[in-house]
Protein backbone atom coordinates (compact mmCIF):
# COMPACT_ATOMS: atom_id res chain seq x y z
CA UNK A 1 0.00 0.00 0.00
CA UNK A 2 1.18 3.45 -0.96
CA UNK A 3 2.96 4.68 2.48
CA UNK A 4 1.47 7.80 2.48
CA UNK A 5 -2.25 6.35 2.14
CA UNK A 6 -1.29 3.86 4.70
CA UNK A 7 -0.27 6.52 7.34
CA UNK A 8 -3.47 8.52 7.24
CA UNK A 9 -5.22 5.22 7.83
CA UNK A 10 -3.71 4.07 10.73
CA UNK A 11 -3.98 7.58 12.57
CA UNK A 12 -7.55 6.93 12.01
CA UNK A 13 -7.52 3.24 13.28
CA UNK A 14 -5.79 4.99 16.28
CA UNK A 15 -7.99 7.11 16.98
CA UNK A 16 -11.23 4.81 16.30
CA UNK A 17 -9.31 2.33 18.54
CA UNK A 18 -9.96 5.50 21.42
CA UNK A 19 -13.33 6.72 20.20
CA UNK A 20 -15.73 5.18 22.67
CA UNK A 21 -13.31 5.09 25.66
CA UNK A 22 -10.06 6.13 26.92
CA UNK A 23 -7.35 3.24 26.31
CA UNK A 24 -3.37 2.47 26.55
CA UNK A 25 -0.98 1.56 24.62
CA UNK A 26 -0.75 -2.13 24.55
CA UNK A 27 -4.89 -2.21 24.71
CA UNK A 28 -5.20 -0.17 21.72
CA UNK A 29 -2.40 -2.39 19.49
CA UNK A 30 -4.58 -5.20 20.31
CA UNK A 31 -7.54 -3.84 19.31
CA UNK A 32 -6.78 -3.33 15.82
CA UNK A 33 -4.66 -6.42 15.45
CA UNK A 34 -7.35 -7.63 13.77
CA UNK A 35 -7.27 -5.17 10.70
CA UNK A 36 -3.33 -4.12 11.05
CA UNK A 37 -0.15 -5.47 13.14
CA UNK A 38 1.30 -1.82 14.42
CA UNK A 39 4.38 -2.31 15.85
CA UNK A 40 5.15 -0.41 19.07
CA UNK A 41 7.43 2.04 17.36
CA UNK A 42 4.82 2.86 15.16
CA UNK A 43 2.18 3.20 17.47
CA UNK A 44 4.51 5.55 19.80
CA UNK A 45 4.99 7.75 16.32
CA UNK A 46 1.45 7.73 15.55
CA UNK A 47 -0.02 8.69 19.03
CA UNK A 48 2.71 11.73 19.70
CA UNK A 49 1.38 12.78 16.03
CA UNK A 50 -1.83 12.33 17.03
CA UNK A 51 -1.40 14.27 20.18
CA UNK A 52 1.06 16.84 18.63
CA UNK A 53 -2.17 17.59 16.37
CA UNK A 54 -4.61 18.06 18.81
CA UNK A 55 -6.35 14.72 17.70
CA UNK A 56 -5.88 13.25 21.44
CA UNK A 57 -4.93 13.89 25.02
CA UNK A 58 -2.68 12.02 27.02
CA UNK A 59 -3.02 11.52 31.22
CA UNK A 60 -1.00 9.36 33.41
CA UNK A 61 -3.22 7.03 35.59
CA UNK A 62 -2.36 4.82 38.64
CA UNK A 63 -2.39 1.06 37.60
CA UNK A 64 -1.66 -2.03 39.98
CA UNK A 65 0.63 0.30 41.81
CA UNK A 66 2.24 1.82 38.26
CA UNK A 67 1.27 4.67 36.10
CA UNK A 68 -0.22 3.82 33.26
CA UNK A 69 -0.20 6.11 30.07
CA UNK A 70 -4.12 6.68 28.95
CA UNK A 71 -5.20 8.06 25.40
CA UNK A 72 -8.25 10.63 25.24
CA UNK A 73 -9.90 11.32 22.19
CA UNK A 74 -10.40 15.24 21.71
CA UNK A 75 -13.52 17.07 19.37
CA UNK A 76 -10.71 17.95 16.62
CA UNK A 77 -10.11 13.58 16.59
CA UNK A 78 -14.13 12.78 16.19
CA UNK A 79 -13.96 15.21 13.94
CA UNK A 80 -11.29 13.71 11.61
CA UNK A 81 -12.81 10.53 12.13
CA UNK A 82 -15.86 11.79 10.06
CA UNK A 83 -14.33 13.33 7.95
CA UNK A 84 -12.30 10.08 6.59
CA UNK A 85 -15.78 8.54 6.46
CA UNK A 86 -17.20 11.21 4.30
CA UNK A 87 -14.15 10.86 2.50
CA UNK A 88 -13.96 7.03 1.61
CA UNK A 89 -17.78 7.21 0.95
CA UNK A 90 -16.78 8.52 -2.30
CA UNK A 91 -13.74 6.54 -2.70
CA UNK A 92 -16.16 3.58 -1.81
CA UNK A 93 -18.58 4.14 -4.82
CA UNK A 94 -15.48 4.29 -7.21
CA UNK A 95 -14.29 0.85 -5.91
CA UNK A 96 -17.60 -0.50 -6.38
CA UNK A 97 -17.40 0.67 -9.88
CA UNK A 98 -14.74 -0.43 -10.65
CA UNK A 99 -15.18 -3.84 -9.50
CA UNK A 100 -18.24 -3.63 -11.55
CA UNK A 101 -20.93 -3.42 -8.63
CA UNK A 102 -21.82 0.18 -9.47
CA UNK A 103 -25.50 1.20 -8.04
CA UNK A 104 -27.19 3.25 -11.25
CA UNK A 105 -27.96 6.76 -10.15
CA UNK B 1 17.26 -11.25 28.57
CA UNK B 2 15.15 -9.71 31.36
CA UNK B 3 13.23 -6.58 31.02
CA UNK B 4 15.58 -4.71 33.00
CA UNK B 5 18.43 -5.27 30.36
CA UNK B 6 16.19 -4.50 27.42
CA UNK B 7 15.62 -1.33 28.92
CA UNK B 8 19.23 -0.90 29.71
CA UNK B 9 20.54 -1.62 26.05
CA UNK B 10 17.33 -0.01 24.71
CA UNK B 11 18.78 3.33 26.58
CA UNK B 12 22.08 2.58 25.36
CA UNK B 13 20.88 2.72 21.42
CA UNK B 14 19.37 5.60 21.66
CA UNK B 15 21.70 7.79 22.92
CA UNK B 16 21.44 10.21 20.11
CA UNK B 17 18.03 11.26 21.20
CA UNK B 18 16.98 14.03 23.59
CA UNK B 19 17.17 13.10 27.14
CA UNK B 20 13.59 13.86 27.38
CA UNK B 21 12.57 11.50 24.39
CA UNK B 22 14.61 8.63 25.67
CA UNK B 23 12.76 8.66 28.86
CA UNK B 24 9.60 8.81 27.21
CA UNK B 25 10.63 5.96 24.86
CA UNK B 26 11.43 3.94 27.85
CA UNK B 27 8.62 4.67 29.86
CA UNK B 28 6.46 3.41 26.60
CA UNK B 29 8.27 0.05 26.46
CA UNK B 30 8.38 -0.31 30.30
CA UNK B 31 4.82 0.17 30.24
CA UNK B 32 4.11 -2.80 26.87
CA UNK B 33 6.07 -5.01 28.55
CA UNK B 34 4.32 -4.75 32.17
CA UNK B 35 0.98 -4.64 30.31
CA UNK B 36 2.04 -7.89 28.45
CA UNK B 37 2.76 -9.70 31.61
CA UNK B 38 0.09 -8.39 33.34
CA UNK B 39 -1.70 -10.37 31.13
CA UNK B 40 -0.08 -13.93 31.77
CA UNK B 41 3.02 -13.65 29.55
CA UNK B 42 6.41 -14.20 30.93
CA UNK B 43 8.76 -11.81 31.03
CA UNK B 44 10.73 -14.00 28.20
CA UNK B 45 7.79 -14.07 25.69
CA UNK B 46 6.91 -10.35 26.41
CA UNK B 47 10.18 -9.46 25.11
CA UNK B 48 9.69 -11.33 22.09
CA UNK B 49 6.64 -9.96 20.99
CA UNK B 50 8.50 -6.67 20.68
CA UNK B 51 11.38 -7.47 18.79
CA UNK B 52 15.45 -7.85 19.26
CA UNK B 53 16.55 -4.75 20.61
CA UNK B 54 18.46 -3.77 17.91
CA UNK B 55 15.14 -3.85 15.12
CA UNK B 56 13.58 -1.60 17.83
CA UNK B 57 16.65 0.71 17.65
CA UNK B 58 16.21 0.95 14.06
CA UNK B 59 12.82 1.49 13.46
CA UNK B 60 12.74 4.18 16.21
CA UNK B 61 16.52 5.99 14.08
CA UNK B 62 13.95 5.69 10.91
CA UNK B 63 11.45 7.24 12.68
CA UNK B 64 13.39 10.25 14.05
CA UNK B 65 13.78 12.92 11.80
CA UNK B 66 17.57 13.68 10.64
CA UNK B 67 16.54 17.14 11.87
CA UNK B 68 15.93 16.42 15.66
CA UNK B 69 19.12 14.12 15.70
CA UNK B 70 21.43 16.93 14.49
CA UNK B 71 20.32 19.40 16.57
CA UNK B 72 20.79 16.72 19.44
CA UNK B 73 24.13 16.34 18.67
CA UNK B 74 25.03 19.99 18.36
CA UNK B 75 23.02 20.19 22.01
CA UNK B 76 25.60 17.84 23.25
CA UNK B 77 28.73 18.88 21.84
CA UNK B 78 27.33 22.70 23.11
CA UNK B 79 26.87 21.38 26.58
CA UNK B 80 30.44 19.04 26.20
CA UNK B 81 32.41 22.61 25.47
CA UNK B 82 31.15 24.35 27.75
CA UNK B 83 28.35 26.67 28.15
CA UNK B 84 28.51 30.60 27.08
CA UNK B 85 30.45 29.60 23.77
CA UNK B 86 28.23 31.84 21.31
CA UNK B 87 27.64 29.47 18.18
CA UNK B 88 30.46 30.68 15.71
CA UNK B 89 32.69 29.59 18.68
CA UNK B 90 31.58 26.70 18.85
CA UNK B 91 31.58 26.04 15.24
CA UNK B 92 35.55 27.17 14.95
CA UNK B 93 36.34 25.62 17.76
CA UNK B 94 34.39 22.11 17.50
CA UNK B 95 35.91 19.14 17.09
CA UNK B 96 36.53 17.38 14.25
CA UNK B 97 32.61 16.12 13.76
CA UNK B 98 31.61 19.50 12.49
CA UNK B 99 33.64 19.40 9.44
CA UNK B 100 33.29 15.61 8.86
CA UNK B 101 29.62 16.09 8.95
CA UNK B 102 29.67 19.05 6.43
CA UNK B 103 31.79 17.11 4.34
CA UNK B 104 29.88 13.57 4.13
CA UNK B 105 26.33 15.70 3.82
CA UNK B 106 28.27 17.39 0.77
CA UNK B 107 29.94 14.21 -0.64
CA UNK B 108 26.48 12.44 0.21
CA UNK B 109 24.15 15.24 -1.84
CA UNK B 110 26.64 15.59 -4.81
CA UNK B 111 26.79 11.53 -5.38
CA UNK B 112 22.73 12.47 -4.92
CA UNK B 113 22.97 14.81 -7.66
CA UNK B 114 25.01 13.17 -9.96
CA UNK B 115 23.19 9.77 -9.88
CA UNK B 116 19.74 11.31 -10.16
CA UNK B 117 21.22 13.47 -13.08
CA UNK B 118 22.48 9.91 -14.87
CA UNK B 119 18.95 8.86 -14.48
CA UNK B 120 17.05 12.44 -15.80
CA UNK B 121 19.71 11.75 -19.00
CA UNK B 122 18.46 8.55 -19.64
CA UNK B 123 15.19 9.54 -19.63
CA UNK B 124 15.57 12.42 -22.08
CA UNK B 125 17.46 9.97 -24.38
CA UNK B 126 14.27 7.32 -23.90
CA UNK B 127 12.05 10.38 -24.83
CA UNK B 128 14.51 11.83 -27.71
CA UNK B 129 14.20 8.54 -29.40
CA UNK B 130 11.36 7.75 -29.06
CA UNK B 131 10.24 11.13 -30.24
CA UNK B 132 13.15 10.93 -32.70
CA UNK B 133 11.77 7.51 -34.41
CA UNK B 134 8.43 8.76 -35.33
CA UNK B 135 9.83 11.50 -36.94
CA UNK B 136 12.03 9.33 -38.78
CA UNK B 137 9.14 7.30 -39.90
CA UNK B 138 7.24 10.27 -40.70
CA UNK B 139 10.00 11.44 -43.10
CA UNK B 140 9.82 8.15 -45.30
CA UNK B 141 6.48 9.76 -46.81
CA UNK B 142 8.94 12.24 -48.09
CA UNK B 143 11.44 9.70 -49.74
CA UNK B 144 7.89 7.38 -51.09
CA UNK B 145 7.02 10.96 -53.13
CA UNK B 146 10.68 11.01 -54.74
CA UNK B 147 9.97 7.73 -55.70
CA UNK B 148 12.57 6.23 -53.50
CA UNK B 149 11.71 2.99 -52.15
CA UNK B 150 14.49 1.96 -50.74
CA UNK B 151 15.14 5.07 -48.98
CA UNK B 152 11.62 5.19 -47.49
CA UNK B 153 11.92 1.74 -46.19
CA UNK B 154 15.55 2.77 -44.17
CA UNK B 155 13.41 5.56 -43.13
CA UNK B 156 10.80 3.24 -41.82
CA UNK B 157 12.92 0.67 -40.46
CA UNK B 158 15.35 2.58 -38.57
CA UNK B 159 12.36 4.81 -37.14
CA UNK B 160 11.08 1.49 -35.83
CA UNK B 161 14.21 0.58 -34.24
CA UNK B 162 14.85 3.57 -32.49
CA UNK B 163 11.06 3.86 -30.66
CA UNK B 164 11.51 0.79 -30.16
CA UNK B 165 14.86 1.37 -28.19
CA UNK B 166 13.32 4.12 -26.73
CA UNK B 167 10.33 1.98 -25.36
CA UNK B 168 12.55 -0.28 -24.02
CA UNK B 169 14.82 2.52 -22.59
CA UNK B 170 11.64 4.00 -20.47
CA UNK B 171 11.20 0.55 -17.76
CA UNK B 172 15.09 0.71 -16.98
CA UNK B 173 14.87 4.48 -16.47
CA UNK B 174 11.71 3.52 -13.98
CA UNK B 175 13.86 0.76 -12.35
CA UNK B 176 16.33 2.71 -11.90
CA UNK B 177 14.88 5.35 -10.77
CA UNK B 178 13.33 3.82 -8.01
CA UNK B 179 16.31 1.95 -6.64
CA UNK B 180 18.21 5.34 -6.34
CA UNK B 181 14.78 6.33 -4.24
CA UNK B 182 15.50 3.14 -2.18
CA UNK B 183 19.41 3.50 -1.45
CA UNK B 184 19.06 6.96 -0.70
CA UNK B 185 16.77 6.19 1.86
CA UNK B 186 19.89 3.45 2.67
CA UNK B 187 21.63 6.23 2.98
CA UNK B 188 20.20 8.42 5.41
CA UNK B 189 19.13 5.76 7.79
CA UNK B 190 23.15 4.73 7.83
CA UNK B 191 23.51 8.37 8.35
CA UNK B 192 20.96 8.85 11.17
CA UNK B 193 22.15 5.68 13.05
CA UNK B 194 25.70 7.05 12.84
CA UNK B 195 24.42 10.36 14.65
CA UNK B 196 22.60 7.84 16.83
CA UNK B 197 24.95 5.71 18.78
CA UNK B 198 27.98 7.83 18.81
CA UNK B 199 27.69 10.70 20.99
CA UNK B 200 30.16 12.94 22.05
CA UNK B 201 31.65 12.01 25.35
CA UNK B 202 29.74 13.82 28.36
Amino acid sequence: MDAQLKRGILDICVLAAIRDKDSYGYQIIKDVKPCVELSESTLYTILKRLEAGGALTVYSAEHGGRLRKYYHITPLGLKRIEEFKEEWKGIMTIYRFIIGEGEEP
Amino acid sequence: MTKQEFLASLREGLRGLPPADIEERIAFYDEMIDDRMEEGLTEEEALAELGSVESVIVQITADTPLVKLVKEKVRSERKRSGKGLTTVLLVLGSPIWVSLLIAAFAVALSLAAAAWSVVISLYAAALSLSVGGVAFVAFSVIYILRGNIPGAAFAVGAGLAAVGLGLLLFPACNALAKGLVKGMKKLVLGFKSLLMRKKGAE
